[in-house]
């Protein structure tokens, strides 16, 4: 790997003599299938890093995270995701091969390498860091991110340059909305899936005539994702009495809290996100807003249980990517914590896991395309193949690169009822990918050409 | 258009908000004012302040304790900061004095974040500040109030030191003419070496201040730097009544915009400090042609 910061370059060691039968065993298998896809590299015009970045003996993904700034927690969780999946696809591990089952050692038999670089929560940094990345490394895929503003932008810039990117968290609809690209593959859920599940969970267990208020962080994930909450919620007979919009990183939400203390609302539903979420709802209990109105957080940040406690946490709905408790029923699921626990001594939150999973797919696809050249693993992630992941299945829709996942929804526990100090939430289910998706052409996408 | 109770329940949260703005700028205005250094570490002072506070209050359960750890830190940084780096720089363009502090500043938060991580971390409000008040219809945290007291008694005790002792009187003469004050038999750098000491104490002391209002993570100086400087910037640079008077002008521009329409209550503060730049290059109580 390739620290930014350090400059300090580490890499999985790959054994020689597994490179060596790798490399008997690929010539064989050229001349017994003279038109199998692993060779066709020659026949392909170079396109964006292909084939420069894969004539070695390993390939490079280039981490773009949000290692500072509000959504710095999450951002360390991705690191942590992205080095176990890196980990074990280049020790061959068996974790992988049951989501990948083409997978053997490495990618296409050869060793990944990768490099972190900082996002800041900024997407001008993003974009100089994938740059960097894209010309100096010479990546084959781009990935992370937690902030929407920051996907948007580094897959527009990854598309310019012919480079797949995959976002990790990105909750906004825009995405894979107006702003989609042939080159961009977002796994996670996002905010019109998220709230048209969560939106019947509410009804049910909170009522049909509730008053909804919200904070929302000014920029394209807060914006897209009210807009969904609100069309599902009074679906379901809810009233939205109004938003409050906040900066992102906003530190006194005095201000907010009073407007909402005097809105008459009965429910604050909170799209703010990591270390805003936090701020804001610690806030909203020393103005007493807890006493009277009741929270739900559609679109929940990793660590948010542990950042405000039990004590405000319980009862409360919330849509997230991940919780650890369903090893109980996924036994890649359990896999997928098992390995993470062992690895890093804590329990993987939602974007560790998003990041884990994005890569190994990424792998997968480019097993299917049975090659690095940047249409070829295109068109393999739009063939749609479903793949079993730690919840089930898990695809691609060719029609817009979103990811068809499924995502539980959780409810906070009681202090009392928790089994161990991790055991934060209950289930109330897991939703379907595949039937929480927009319709196509309702959030606006138009990929563009391959080439 | 908003109830009258609510307008009233926003003049006085700005008027709080306001306080707590100025506490915040404190270090910033002390060593800007006095030493002519722009510390862009202000914020990550106050973040190092903060969480060592935090730390103090985890093993102590003392709230006073946490005051007393985090103003500590904050101060022996800021003397060896000062000792070993500002020194060298007095002299020094203003731009070479930014991207030093910022380089400090970064390398602290960076600290903070390999100490405490990522995730965002609550002190709680001390026992005698626990609970809610009632004025009028408005309902308020009862420690928000308790630190709008403990802010305004902070700002008297600190013009007092610095504008009513000789410790401000020979920074002042000190900063106009070093050799002269030295060639009187007075130790400048020593003084120097006090008021950054200050300064960077009184951000660490905003910090443990502030932390049982909101949740600390190692970002969080740079919007306090950014409030900061509008601060300064409006009330009037080294002027203690103009922090004060910036600080409750900035945090009622916040709270009264945030009532016709949220989105725009940052606008506003940025365009009203422009304005001020404008028409008023050295703030509304800064004086005119002080470097």
């Amino acid at each position: 790997m390739e620290d930014k910061k350090t400059g300090k370059v580490h890499e999985a060691v790959i054994d020689r003599r597994a490179l060596l039968k790798m490399g008997v065993a690929g010539a064989a298998g050229s001349m017994l299938l003279p038109a199998a896809p692993a060779f066709a590299a020659d026949q392909k015009q170079p396109v964006g890093n292909f084939p420069a970045g894969v004539d070695g003996d390993s390939v490079f993904i280039g981490l773009t995270l949000d290692l500072t700034g509000p959504y710095s927690a999450q951002g360390a969780d991705q690191q942590k995701g992205y080095e176990l999946a890196i980990e074990q696809l280049n020790a061959g591990a068996d974790e992988v091969k049951k989501i990948s089952p083409l997978t053997k050692k490495g990618v296409l038999g050869k060793t990944v390498k990768f490099g972190v670089a900082d996002a800041e929560t900024k997407p001008n940094t993003a974009v100089q860091a994938a740059t960097r990345f894209i010309h100096d490394n010479k990546a084959m895929v781009v990935s992370g991110s937690t902030s929407s503003a920051v996907a948007i932008a580094l897959q527009k810039v990854c598309n310019r340059e012919h480079t797949i990117y995959l976002p990790a968290i990105s909750g906004s609809n825009e995405t894979t909305g107006v702003d989609c690209q042939r080159y961009g593959f977002r796994l996670c859920y996002f905010a019109y899936t998220a709230c048209k599940a969560i939106a019947p969970v509410l009804a049910k267990n909170m009522g049909k005539d509730r008053k909804a208020i919200y904070l929302v962080p000014d920029y394209t994930y807060g914006h897209t994702t009210y807009d969904s909450m609100k069309e599902f919620t009074e679906k379901e007979g809810w009233t939205t009495v109004g938003e409050q919009v906040h900066p992102l990183g906003a530190k006194d939400y005095s201000s907010f809290l009073i407007n909402i203390a005097n809105s008459g609302a009965d429910t604050l539903v909170v799209i703010a996100y990591g270390a805003d979420a936090a701020n804001s709802i610690k806030q909203a209990k020393q103005f007493g807003l807890l006493d009277k109105m009741q929270i739900v957080v559609p679109y929940m940040s990793a660590f948010l249980e542990k950042e405000i406690g039990a004590d405000i946490m319980q009862g409360v709905y919330a849509a997230t990517g991940f919780w650890w408790t369903l090893q109980d029923k996924y036994p890649i699921s359990k896999d997928f914590v098992s390995a993470f626990e062992a690895k890093y001594k804590a329990k993987p939150r939602d974007s560790a896991y998003i990041a884990y999973l994005t890569t190994v797919l990424w792998a997968d696809a480019c097993e299917r395309a049975g090659s690095f050249y940047p249409p070829d693993v295109i068109k393999a992630y739009e063939a749609g193949e479903v793949r079993q992941g730690p919840i089930g299945d898990v695809s691609f829709r060719a029609e817009d690169h979103q990811g068809i996942i499924n995502f539980p929804i959780v409810r906070g526990k009681k202090k009392a009822d928790m089994a161990n100090e991790d055991d934060y939430f209950e289930i109330i289910e897991v939703v379907d990918g595949r039937a929480a998706l927009p319709e196509l052409g309702v959030l606006g996408c138009k990929l563009g050409d391959y080439v | 258009m908003p109830s009258m109770s609510l307008f009233f329940s926003q003049l006085f949260n700005g008027l709080a908000m306001g306080l707590l703005l100025a506490l915040i700028s404190t270090g910033l205005t002390i060593i800007y004012g006095t030493l002519g250094v722009v510390n862009f570490a202000h914020g990550a002072l106050l973040v190092v302040g903060a969480y060592a506070g935090y730390s103090a209050y985890t093993m102590t359960e003392s709230f006073l304790v946490a005051i007393a750890v985090g103003s500590a830190v904050s101060l022996v940084i800021g003397l060896v900061v000062e000792r070993g780096l500002m020194r060298m720089y007095y002299s020094r363009p203003p731009e070479d004095q930014i991207l030093v502090t910022f380089g400090i500043g970064i390398i602290l938060v960076e600290i903070v974040r390999s100490i405490y991580g990522g995730i965002s971390l609550s002190v709680p409000t001390p026992e005698w500040g626990q609970g809610i008040a009632r004025i009028g219809s408005l309902i308020y945290p009862l420690y928000r109030l308790q630190a709008l007291g403990i802010a305004a008694a902070t700002l008297a005790v600190l013009y007092y030191v610095l504008y009513r002792t000789s410790l401000g009187l020979i920074v002042r003469a000190g900063i106009e003419d070093s050799e002269m004050v030295n060639a009187l038999g007075i130790n400048v750098k020593r003084t120097f070496l006090l008021v950054f000491g200050i300064g960077a104490m009184a951000a660490g002391y905003a910090g443990v201040i502030d932390s049982p209002i909101v949740t600390l993570s190692p970002d969080m100086g740079h919007r306090v730097l950014v409030d900061s400087f509008v601060v300064v910037v409006i009330g009037g640079v080294g002027s203690f009544p103009g922090a004060i008077v910036g600080g409750i002008i900035a945090g009622e521009i916040l709270s009264l915009t945030s009532m016709f329409n949220p989105a725009y209550s940052h606008v506003m503060l940025f365009v009203v400090m422009a304005l001020v730049l404008i028409f008023r290059p050295q703030g509304l109580m800064g004086q005119e042609g002080r470097e």
